[in-house]
């Protein structure tokens, strides 16, 4: 299953990487492909915009606008006008 | 150094459900014998528990207490998996452990899964470095790595954990039944491992929480049109059932049903999913309710607009969607989605 077409903000700055493959690792989505030596972008559509590859490149090679894919968590962001937080079904800061 | 008091999640409301006490004072030597062992194998009310969390009941309060856990018996030279306070993380892991000897740490992500936790921070490289000094897990084992969850990468640096604590961290499969597969070819995930599937399976699972909260709506519906009924001096089973079935239909079906035959449904966008569901659902309707031509547009507006919002919604509960195309979409449909509404609202009240 892919979502839409040409959003997810992810490029990858190949000055930068060094091809050690840790963004391949712990990529959900298989995004990263390695291209030689070095790590490219093989399936942009398929990237959910975790953020684990940019926090986890060492080189700080990646970026991306890490978020939440969660509509309820950006309308509730949006109306409250703060980033949008997902809830996930937790009430932790309000239980008791 | 922390006072494990201070630390442990102090909920006053669920006493139930939680295994020992597990965390160790930071300070001084760490006795091993003291570390709590867990069973792999899980409960019936551990079952029970987990089927309630998944129909949406007490899921805030479905914790485990953080700190260092034992499976079997441990030894020092014995790998740690690192693990969220959720409890139904905490199950799912420990039933896979069967017959190894373990430990595990288990992180204070507020009882949230592993992947919401990551998102959020909670399951994230200061949590971590913290709950390894807390624990005094340096005492406990002579090795210096950390298995973690796949999915816990959008929250923890692995190499910033290094830098920190002195401990590598090996990001091992997604799910937990591959724990032991991973283990045993020398800490290797292959491909599959690593990708995270939305199956049906997977999605049947989430979709009862979708379907009591959006049966919240519904009811505030049916209150109304109750009341309105009512007023109306018009209030009989038959007004309120055919009132509030296409409505309920609507509710099913941006809920549940598109949910559920997800990559089945035409285009990508989750609202249009919704959308030409509930087109469906309303044109089937109106072969059946000999209505006239407002009720009958009413439907076709209103409809839709339900289900294209409830089927949105479910980008919270799916595992590829990102945020910018969220973004997008509200972008694109947020208005017209509305407007049909209210016209179609409006129609509705006309032509009762
Ligand atoms: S993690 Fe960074 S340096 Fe390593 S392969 Fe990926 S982009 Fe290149
Ligand atoms: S942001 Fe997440 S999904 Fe996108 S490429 Fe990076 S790791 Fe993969």
């Amino acid at each position: 299953m892919k979502y839409l077409a040409n959003v997810a903000s992810l490029r990858i700055n190949n000055e930068k990487c060094t091809g050690c493959g840790i963004c391949l690792d712990v990529c959900p989505h298989e995004v990263f492909f390695m291209n030689g030596r070095q790590a490219a972008i093989q399936d942009l559509d398929a990237c959910m915009e975790c953020g684990a590859c940019r926090i986890n490149c060492p080189l700080h090679a990646i970026d991306v606008q890490a978020g939440v894919g969660c509509a309820n968590a950006i309308l509730r962001g949006m109306i409250r006008g703060t980033s949008p937080q997902c809830g996930c079904g937790s009430k932790d800061e309000t239980c008791c | 150094m922390e006072d494990p008091k201070t630390i442990s999640p102090k909920c006053c409301c669920g006493k139930a459900q939680e295994p020992a006490i597990a965390d160790h004072a930071g300070s001084g030597k760490v006795d091993r014998g003291t570390i709590p062992v867990v069973s792999t194998t899980l409960s019936l009310a551990d079952r029970l528990g987990a089927w309630k969390v998944r129909w949406g009941i007490k899921r805030g309060r479905y914790r485990v207490t953080p700190g260092l856990y034992a499976i079997g018996h441990p030894g020092d030279k014995d790998v740690v998996l690192v693990s969220s306070n959720y409890k139904l993380s905490f199950d799912e892991l420990r039933k896979e452990l069967d017959g190894l000897n373990v430990w595990i740490l288990v992180l204070d992500t507020k009882g949230i899964n592993v992947w919401c936790a990551a998102g959020k921070g909670t399951f994230g490289t200061d949590e971590l470095v913290r709950r390894i000094a807390v624990t005094g897990l340096p005492e406990v084992v002579s090795h210096r790595a950390l298995i973690l969850p796949q999915l816990s990468a959008p929250g923890v640096s692995g190499f910033e954990v290094k830098k920190r604590s002195g401990f590598a961290v090996i990001f091992g499969p997604i799910r937990a039944r591959d724990i032991k597969s991973f283990l045993d070819h020398g800490m290797k995930a292959d491909a599959r491992m690593r990708r995270v599937t939305f199956s049906f399976r997977d999605r049947l699972k989430v979709v009862p929480v979708e379907f009591v909260g959006a049966m919240k709506y519904f009811i505030i519906y049916a209150a109304i049109l109750a009341i309105w009924l009512f007023a109306r001096g018009g209030l009989t089973v038959r007004s309120l059932r055919d009132g509030s079935l296409p409505f309920l239909g609507a509710v099913l079906i941006g809920s549940v049903i598109t949910p559920v035959l997800l990559p089945w449904i035409p285009f990508r966008s989750f609202t249009l999913k919704g959308w030409v569901m509930g087109f469906l659902w309303a044109i089937g309707l109106s072969a059946f309710q000999k209505a006239g031509i407002p009720l009958l547009a009413g439907n076709l507006l209103l409809l839709p607009a339900i289900a294209a919002y409830l089927a949105l919604n479910f980008t919270g509960s799916t595992t590829f969607t990102s945020q910018n195309g969220v973004n997008k979409e509200i972008r694109i449909f947020a208005r017209p989605m509305a407007i049909t509404a209210l016209i179609g609202i409006a129609l509705l009240i006309l032509g009762r």
